[in-house]
């Protein structure tokens, strides 16, 4: 049995499919101004990629952002849901879920089952998101995927107070003429948002093991400064932004069960 | 999937509708019919003043400003206005909308912003007085205010000596009614105002201890088109009697198993003033089977209550319920502000736990589902304390979704952030929508 699981996030839209309970593609495509379109795009590059076509599909279930644009989709599941459903499978003692997207910070407690036992999600502040470090970058005049190595390099812990992406950004700038190296703001741009994702979990509770999974899990800059917060290791998966798209598709596998 | 509960409109609704809209048109018309305008909030003692007269119309603050958060043009021109006047964007969203109204010179109602003849306020929060300094900076220093000060701590800490204090500023307030108006103070309408208020109050909380029923009778959106009257005027016959209205038909549809939500599955209580302007996230939770029965908010601004024998949260008897008959100023002003002082909402502005404890009390009472808390950025004082009232809610079992968002200013909700939260909220307990 093949199905396919979508995550129309606000960057991207990532497609899963599995057959017989095993991986047979990822693909992500950028969402741009027409998510619906990206959507379609990625399943199609999917399909190719695992030799199937749409009607060998049994089930499709959207979430993200833009769920509700995944118009080829059966059902759909919220990202909260579907990253407890992903992280139990991969992380059987998981309690903890944080998952970093490019527009969303969400910590979710879940219980032994992968029930949803208490979430929170970061507010209208992108200061909690993805973005925020691909803002700074620009800002530092680095590519975003330097910036996580490029932190690890730092010799000095500088203090950055702006819980805000604009007060930030303004921040950084005053760092940079203040001389700082762009090691050390890097860090400091990591610690900042490390802080707020850290606050944000200790509101619902953080009950070992925790796991870091949405893109954010692949900067290992930020990776270091949570685990400094947290004085707790972090567990990471193997395609961390894939983890919505494969909560979605367990969630496919197990309703075309049901069907 | 095919509904579980009757359903109909209430009878009563067109009538509400039509006091609110009176109200609005009396205060507007006041000097055409010879009559005085007065503003304040709508905790104000507000049968004090109608010892001055029948023709005496109040516009009271907050609803007032919840009218503008509901058109969402005008509210936006009302921020621009205060914040281009020089006042900073954190105060009270309530407030802003008020002066806003008063800086474009423009009733929400229609016409020209129509100018108090006094102001007669409490000040139970660090804007309430304030608010109205305001209004006489913007509106004229000649427009006289009076406030009480009503800080005297928890009703169950309440002695004679802060009962005194607090009676003691209404004796004064009356003498300055008369010297301000120059009317004549008649201290049989004062004491009818008392009785009318304490029957409004208790008639309210009845109506909301009627939604323990399963079916609720009533869902919460359609409480805050009713106890809005309590906000408005709880001191006059028409609101009184109203309630008393209400009431009888609530308790007509828990009798016939009448639901406000027909496919209802899962019962949940807000917290603090919604954000007015998006109340359709009621109507989504519907989707959901899942009716809000109300809040400590609406249950609490207005209703007074009281423990019961059984233990459980029922209506506060009233003075002419215990047989006490009211003979003078004196004596309606003792027992105005010894009822009103009892509130649930006075309570919890002096600790987040006694709020705690209503809420849990709520949540057993009315069997609940959970708790959608409203991180109220507009409103400090009902907001005060809402992140410890999450701990205590989870501590006591009861699951909880939070969201941001003010209950004035829409800048600072986001639609779709809140409705997210919802789905992922009723997702983790079980719940899915009706359509799927």
């Amino acid at each position: 049995m093949n199905v396919a699981g979508v995550d129309c996030g606000a960057k991207s839209a990532k497609v899963l499919i599995l057959g017989d309970e095993k991986v047979l593609a990822r693909v992500a495509v950028l969402s741009g101004f027409d998510p619906k379109a990206a959507a379609a795009q990625a399943l199609d590059e999917a399909l190719k990629q695992a030799g199937l076509s749409r009607g060998d599909l049994s089930h499709v279930t959207a979430t993200g952002t833009g769920k509700n644009e995944v118009v080829f989709a059966t059902s759909e599941i919220t990202e909260v849901g579907a990253d407890a459903r992903a992280v139990i499978v991969l992380f059987p003692a998981a309690r903890t879920v944080i998952d970093i997207g490019a527009e969303e910070g969400r910590a979710i407690r879940i219980s032994p089952e992968g029930k949803v036992i208490d979430f929170a999600i970061n507010e209208k502040c992108a200061a909690g998101a993805g973005t925020f470090t691909e803002t700074m970058a620009r800002t530092l005049e680095v590519a975003v995927e330097d910036m996580g190595p490029l932190s690890l390099k730092s010799q000095n812990a500088v203090p950055m107070n702006a819980q805000c992406a604009v007060f930030a950004e303004s921040e950084v700038v005053s760092l940079i003429h203040a001389k700082h190296s762009k090691e050390d703001i890097a860090r400091a741009v990591h610690d900042a948002m490390a802080d707020r994702i850290a606050s944000m979990a200790r509101k619902i509770g953080i009950d070992k093991s925790i796991v870091l999974v949405g893109g954010m899990a692949k900067n290992v800059g930020f990776v270091n400064s949570l685990q400094r917060n947290l004085k707790e290791e972090i567990l990471i998966p193997e395609n961390p932004e894939y983890s919505c798209a494969l909560g979605a598709a367990l969630t496919a596998a197990e309703r075309a069960k049901g069907a | 999937m095919k509904p579980t509960y009757k359903t109909e409109p209430l009878r009563c609704w067109a009538k509400a509708k039509e006091i609110r809209q009176d109200y609005y048109k009396n205060y507007a018309l006041a000097h055409e019919k010879g009559g005085l305008r007065w503003a304040g909030g709508a905790w104000s003692f507000d049968a004090i003043p109608a010892g001055l007269g029948d023709d005496v119309y109040p516009l009271t603050g907050e609803p007032y400003a919840a009218a503008i958060a509901w058109d969402k043009e005008f509210a936006l021109q009302c921020h621009e206005a205060v914040e281009k006047a020089g006042y900073a964007r954190d105060l009270c969203s309530y407030m802003r909308n008020y002066w806003g109204s008063i800086i474009l010179n423009k009733y929400v109602f229609g016409g020209e912003f129509p100018k108090p003849d006094f102001i007669w306020q409490d000040h139970i929060c660090c804007s309430h007085a304030k608010w109205y300094q305001v209004v006489r900076d913007l509106e004229g220093q000649d427009i006289p205010m009076y406030c009480l000060d009503v800080s005297v701590g928890p009703y169950e800490e309440l002695t004679d000596n802060r009962l005194d204090y607090v009676v003691g500023q209404m004796h004064d307030g009356i003498e300055w009614l008369e010297k301000v108006t120059g009317r004549r103070f008649d201290d049989e309408r004062l004491i009818r105002a008392v009785s009318n208020h304490c029957r409004s109050t208790a008639l309210w909380a009845e109506v909301c201890a009627l939604n323990k029923a399963i079916p609720a009778p009533l869902d919460e959106k359609t409480m805050y088109s009713l106890y809005v009257l309590g906000t408005l005027q709880k001191s006059s016959g028409i609101v009184a009697d109203f309630t008393e209205e209400l009431r009888d038909e609530v308790k007509d549809r828990v009798a016939r198993g009448i639901a406000a939500v027909p496919n209802e599955r899962c019962r949940v209580m807000s917290d603090t003033q919604p954000p007015w302007g998006f109340l359709k996230i009621f109507r989504y939770l519907e989707q959901y089977g899942c009716v809000s029965v109300g809040s400590l908010y609406t249950f609490g601004l207005i209703g007074q209550w009281e423990v019961k024998a059984d233990g459980t949260w029922g209506a506060r008897t009233t003075p002419e319920q215990m047989g006490i008959v009211i003979r003078d100023r004196d004596q309606a002003l003792r027992v105005l502000a010894s009822w009103e002082l009892k509130k649930p909402e006075w309570q919890h502005f002096y600790s987040p736990q006694a709020k705690s404890e209503m809420m849990i009390r709520i949540a057993k009472e009315w069997t609940l589902d959970g708790v959608l808390l409203h991180y109220n950025r507009g409103c400090e004082g009902l907001s005060l304390g809402i992140a410890e009232n999450r701990l205590a809610m989870i501590k006591a079992g009861f699951p909880v979704i939070v969201f941001e968002g003010n209950m004035g200013d829409e800048r600072e909700f986001d639609e779709i952030q809140t409705l997210k939260r919802i789905d992922a909220f009723m997702e983790s307990q079980g719940f899915e929508k009706d359509s799927q």
